[in-house]
C-alpha cells in the first residue's frame, strides 16, 4: 500500500520524525529559523505523553538532554548556528559519557549573530567534534525534507547503536521549505532495545555511573582509544552519499540545500554535452571517502560547492589526496548560490580542465 | 515541466496561503512541489513573499531569480519583482493597491482590482483567493478544482463556512482574467 | 548630518522635539509597540543629564537588537544574554564612560539570568534597562520566562502551565536583594503618567551609575501586540490590568533613600498607593 504523502515544513516534518522515531523529549530555546521545531513539539509531545521544555538558553538544554539521554530516553534539541555554539561543552561531555541524543542545527549565516538565512558554515564545527576533546560526532546533511524526515529514525538509532550524540545539519531553507513527504511508521519507545548501562534507579542492580572525569592521563587516554575504535567502527559502516550520473569525467560535490541547486546546474550541464555528475555527502561524518574512492575512477576533475567560503572542500581534498584537481565555489552570509553560477564554474572546470587548481 | 511563481503582497494578505494552496493542489495532482516563505524578523509588517515550483521531476532549487510568473499584490511587490520575470512570463498584478502598471512588454499581464474584487464579494481577505483564480486562467497548472479540495482539507472547523466565498472569489478572479485576456486579443 | 531646513515661526517655542541622543531614522518597530517610548525616554535622560558623548549603549538580542542604529552614541552588540558582561568589560577598562544595557525579557531574565545576577552581585557601576513585554517578541511570540500564567504563546500553546513551565519570574524583586544593587525600580509603558515615572526611574539608574553607587536597573513594562495578538491600546490596557498585578510597579531599591526600609518594601499599586492611579489612569490608544 502506498503511503499519502503530505505537504509539511521541513521543520514540523523533522518533529513529527522524531515523535514517530519514539522521541518523547524535547529541550530547546527558541532561534531562528527553527522555531517551528519546538513550537511543534510543545503541541505535539504532551499529546503522546512526552515532555517539551524550553530550556532557559541552549547551554541549559544541550545539558537536560545529557540527562534524559542519560536516563535511557530518546530525546533530542535543536537550534541554529549561535545557539549551536553554546551547546559544544554539552556535546562533548555527551560524547565523552557515550550518551546518546539528537541535535537539529538549522544553520543560518555567522559568524558572531550573522543573519538568519540559509548557511553551511557550521560545516568544521559540526564534523570536528565542535567542542573540547578528541570526539566527533556522526553527522547528516540531508537534502530534501523527505531524506530529512527518512533520517531522524536512522539518527536515533545509530545514536542507541553507538552511544553517541548524533547531529543533523540542515540550514534555513530546508527547514522553512513545504515539500510533499511521506512520513515513517510510528516506534513504540518502550519496545526499543533496553539500555542496561542508563541512570534508572540501581534497584537489583549494581550502581551505574554516567561521567567524562577520567583524572589519570592513562585512563584518560583509555577512554579516547575506546572512543576512536568506535569511531573507526562508524567510519568503515556508516558512510553514506549519493553519486548522480557515476562514471562521469567532472564531479560536483554538495551537499544539503546546495546539492538540489547543483543537481540542477549539473543537468542543465549535461544537456549543453559536458560529462559531469554529482557527488553529495550525506553523511558529512563519516565523511563518505568510499564514494570518491568511486568517482576517482573517471573523474578528472571535482568542483566544491558550499554555502561557506570552503569547509567541506578540505574533506573533498583529503578524499581525493592530489589524485585530481578541486576547485571550490562559495557563497555565504545567507547568499544561497543560484543553479546558473554553478553551471558557470561547471562549465569553467571542463574548459580549463587540469589547469585548475 | 517546471514553473516556479513568486507571489508577493503585505504581511496579511494571504500570500503565504495562497501559495500553501497551489502547492497542496499541485501534490494531490501527483507533481512535485515545493512552498518557500521568505523570512525574516518577525512581524514588521512589510512585505512577504513565498516561492512555488512545480515540476514533473523532484525540485532542485525551490529558489528562484527568474520566476516564470509572479503574483503581485501591491506597488512595494511590483517593484521588487517586475524585472525578475521570465521574459514572456505571466505577471498578475492587483491594481487595488498597486498605483502604476508594469514597464516591460514582453509579459501577459492581468491586471485586475483584487481587492476591491474580493471586496464586493463581502470580505476583503479573499483578495489572495480572486488573485490565485486569475492566475489559474492563465496558467492552468491546476484545477480549480484542485485548489478547492485543498483548502476543503486545510481549513480547520469553524471555517468551513467560508468555502463558498473561497470558490466565489476564486471564480471571479478567472472570469475577470478571462474578460481582461479577450479584451487584449479582440 | 540632521540639519533642519524648516525656519522656526517666530513667536513660536519648540515644545517637543527627537532628542540629540537618537539618530533621525525610522525605527523597524511594529506600530503600536513600546520599544520606542523606552528608547525616547533613555535618550531624553542621556540628553538632561549631557552624558551623550561619554554614553556607551549594549545593544542585545530581541527586537532592539538593532537599538545600535537609533542611540546616536557609541553602540556596542552584544551575544544574547552577555549585554552585562559584555558592559562590565567596557566600564572597567574606560570607568569614565556612562555605559547601559538595552535588554529584553528573554535576554534578560532566561539566556542571560547568571550575567545580570553577578553584574549586580560585583556592584558594577552599570545602568540596566529591561524590557518586559512578557513574550520573546523578535523570534516570533514564543514564551519568556516572563510569559503569565495562562499566557498563550506558541510554544505555551493553550496557555502557560505552571506545571510545566512554571511561575513568572520577577527579576526586580531578586536584583533588589543583591548588595551590589543601588537602585531598582519597575514601570510601565502604559499610559502618560506612568511613563513620566519611567523616565524618573530611568533617569535615577543613570544617576546611581554617575554617582558610582553600582548597579541601576529599571524594567519597563512594555508591549507586544502583534505577538499579543491585541490592538495597540488594547496592549497597552493589557499591561495595566493583566501584568501589573503579576509584576507589582515601584521602586525596590534606592541608595538615596536610607537603607533597608526601601529595599525590603517596594510600593505596591494593589496597597492603594500612589501608584494605583496609573492603572486606573486611561491608557493611550
Ligand atoms: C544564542 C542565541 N539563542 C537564541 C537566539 C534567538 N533569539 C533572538 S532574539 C530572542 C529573544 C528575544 O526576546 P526578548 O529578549 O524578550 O526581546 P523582545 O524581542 O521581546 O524585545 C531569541 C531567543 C539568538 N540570537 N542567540
Ligand atoms: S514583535 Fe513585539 S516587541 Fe518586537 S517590534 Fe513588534 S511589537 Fe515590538
Ligand atoms: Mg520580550
Amino acid at each position: 500500500m502506498k503511503r499519502e504523502r503530505v505537504l509539511m515544513k521541513g521543520n514540523e516534518a523533522l518533529a513529527e520524525a522524531a515523535v514517530r522515531a519514539g522521541c518523547r523529549y524535547f529541550f530547546g530555546y527558541p532561534i531562528t529559523p527553527q522555531n517551528e521545531i519546538p513550537e511543534y513539539m510543545s503541541r505535539r509531545l504532551p499529546e503522546v505523553g512526552g515532555q517539551f521544555v524550553q530550556a532557559e538558553s541552549e547551554v541549559a538544554a544541550i545539558n537536560m538532554l545529557y540527562g534524559a539521554g542519560g536516563a535511557g530516553a530518546r530525546a533530542m534539541t535543536s537550534s541554529s548556528s549561535p545557539g549551536i555554539s553554546l551547546k559544544q561543552e554539552g556535546i562533548s561531555y555527551m560524547a565523552a559519557a557515550e550518551v546518546p541524543g539528537l541535535i537539529v542545527n538549522m544553520t543560518r549565516g555567522g559568524p558572531g549573530l550573522g543573519g538568519i538565512q540559509p548557511a553551511q558554515s557550521d560545516y568544521h564545527q559540526a564534523t570536528r567534534g565542535g567542542g573540547h576533546g578528541d570526539y566527533r560526532t556522526i553527522v547528516f546533511g540531508p537534502a530534501t525534507v523527505q531524506e530529512m524526515v527518512d533520517l531522524v529514525g536512522k539518527a536515533f538509532d545509530l545514536a542507541d547503536r553507538y552511544r553517541t550524540p548524533v547531529v543533523i545539519v540542515g540550514d534555513g531553507m530546508l527547514g522553512q521549505i513545504m515539500e510533499p513527504v511521506v512520513l515513517p511508521d510510528p516506534v513504540d519507545p518502550d519496545r526499543l532495545p533496553p539500555k542496561p548501562w542508563a541512570t534508572t534507579g540501581a534497584r537489583g542492580r549494581r550502581p551505574n555511573l554516567i561521567n567524562s572525569l577520567h583524572l589519570a592521563a592513562a585512563e584518560c587516554e583509555e577512554l579516547n582509544r575506546r572512543l576512536e575504535a568506535k569511531y573507526s567502527e562508524i567510519r568503515a559502516n556508516e558512510q553514506m552519499a549519493e553519486i548522480v550520473h557515476p562514471g562521469a569525467d567532472y564531479f560536483v560535490v554538495a551537499y544539503g540545500t546546495t546539492a538540489r541547486i547543483c543537481r540542477e546546474a549539473v543537468g542543465q550541464a549535461r544537456e549543453e554535452g559536458l560529462s559531469v555528475g554529482l557527488l553529495r555527502p550525506i553523511t558529512l561524518w563519516p565523511f563518505p571517502t568510499k564514494a570518491f574512492e568511486e568517482a576517482l575512477e573517471t573523474a578528472k576533475g571535482f568542483l566544491t560547492v558550499e554555502m561557506s567560503l570552503g569547509q567541506m572542500v578540505d574533506d573533498v581534498r583529503l578524499s581525493v589526496g592530489g589524485r585530481a584537481p578541486v576547485r571550490f565555489y562559495g557563497r555565504t552570509g545567507g547568499v544561497v548560490p543560484s543553479a546558473e553560477e554553478v553551471l558557470g564554474e561547471i562549465r569553467r572546470m571542463v574548459e580549463e580542465g587540469d589547469e585548475g587548481r | 515541466m517546471k514553473l516556479a511563481i513568486i507571489m508577493s503582497g503585505f504581511g496579511g494578505q494571504g500570500v503565504m496561503s495562497m501559495g500553501q494552496l497551489l502547492a497542496y493542489a499541485a501534490m494531490d495532482e501527483g507533481r512535485e512541489v515545493t512552498w518557500l516563505p521568505s523570512y525574516g524578523p518577525e512581524m514588521r509588517g512589510g512585505a512577504a513573499y513565498c516561492t512555488v515550483v512545480v515540476s514533473d521531476r523532484p525540485v532542485g532549487s525551490p529558489l528562484t531569480t527568474r520566476p516564470d510568473a509572479c503574483i503581485i499584490m501591491n506597488r512595494p511587490s511590483l517593484d521588487k519583482f517586475e524585472e525578475a520575470v521570465k521574459p514572456g512570463g505571466i505577471l498578475v498584478l492587483n491594481t487595488s493597491l498597486c498605483d502604476r502598471l508594469p514597464g516591460r512588454d514582453d509579459l501577459t499581464l492581468v491586471a485586475l482590482p483584487v481587492t476591491d474584487i474580493a471586496s464586493d464579494l463581502g470580505d476583503f481577505r479573499v483578495a489572495n483567493m480572486v488573485a490565485l483564480g486569475a492566475f489559474l486562467e492563465v496558467e492552468p497548472v491546476v484545477k480549480s478544482s484542485s485548489v478547492l479540495e485543498a483548502l476543503k482539507k486545510t481549513l480547520p472547523e469553524h471555517r468551513r463556512h467560508l468555502l463558498p466565498l473561497n470558490e466565489k472569489a476564486l471564480e471571479a478572479g478567472a472570469l475577470e482574467a478571462r474578460k481582461r485576456l479577450q479584451d487584449r486579443t479582440a | 548630518m540632521t540639519s533642519r531646513t524648516w525656519e522656526r515661526p517666530s513667536g513660536t517655542e519648540i515644545v517637543y522635539e527627537r532628542p540629540r541622543s537618537l539618530t533621525d531614522v525610522v525605527t523597524h518597530y511594529c506600530p503600536g509597540c513600546t520599544h520606542g517610548i523606552a528608547h525616547r525616554l533613555v535618550a531624553e535622560v542621556i540628553d538632561e543629564l549631557d552624558i551623550r558623548e561619554r554614553a556607551v549603549g549594549i545593544a542585545s538580542v530581541g527586537c532592539s537588537v538593532l537599538a545600535y542604529k537609533y542611540f546616536d552614541v557609541d553602540m556596542l552588540q552584544a551575544a544574547h544574554g552577555r549585554a552585562p558582561a559584555v558592559a562590565t568589560g567596557v566600564k572597567r577598562v574606560r570607568p569614565e564612560t556612562v555605559v547601559f544595557t538595552y535588554q529584553g525579557d528573554g535576554d534578560l531574565a532566561a539566556i542571560g539570568t547568571a550575567e545580570i545576577v553577578h553584574a549586580a552581585m560585583r556592584g558594577e557601576n552599570l545602568t540596566v534597562i529591561f524590557i518586559n513585554n512578557a513574550i520573546f517578541g523578535m523570534t516570533g511570540g514564543q514564551m519568556a520566562p516572563t510569559t503569565l500564567v495562562g499566557q498563550e504563546t506558541t510554544t505555551s500553546p493553550g496557555g502557560r502551565r505552571p506545571q510545566r513551565a512554571g511561575y513568572p519570574i520577577r527579576i526586580c524583586e531578586m536584583i533588589s536583594v543583591l548588595d551590589g544593587a543601588a537602585y531598582v525600580a519597575r514601570q510601565a509603558l502604559s499610559s502618560p503618567q506612568s511613563i513620566a515615572r519611567a523616565k524618573k526611574a530611568i533617569r535615577k539608574a543613570f544617576e546611581a551609575q554617575l554617582e558610582e553607587r553600582g548597579l541601576g536597573l529599571v524594567e519597563l513594562l512594555s508591549s507586544c501586540s502583534v505577538n499579543w495578538k491585541m490592538s495597540p491600546g488594547d496592549a497597552l490596557r493589557w499591561i495595566e490590568t493583566h501584568m501589573v498585578p503579576v509584576y507589582p510597579l515601584g521602586v525596590f531599591k534606592d541608595w538615596t533613600e536610607a537603607g533597608a526600609e526601601a529595599a525590603s518594601s517596594p510600593v505596591r499599586p494593589a496597597a492603594g498607593g500612589s501608584d494605583g492611579a496609573e492603572r486606573r489612569g486611561e491608557a493611550a490608544g
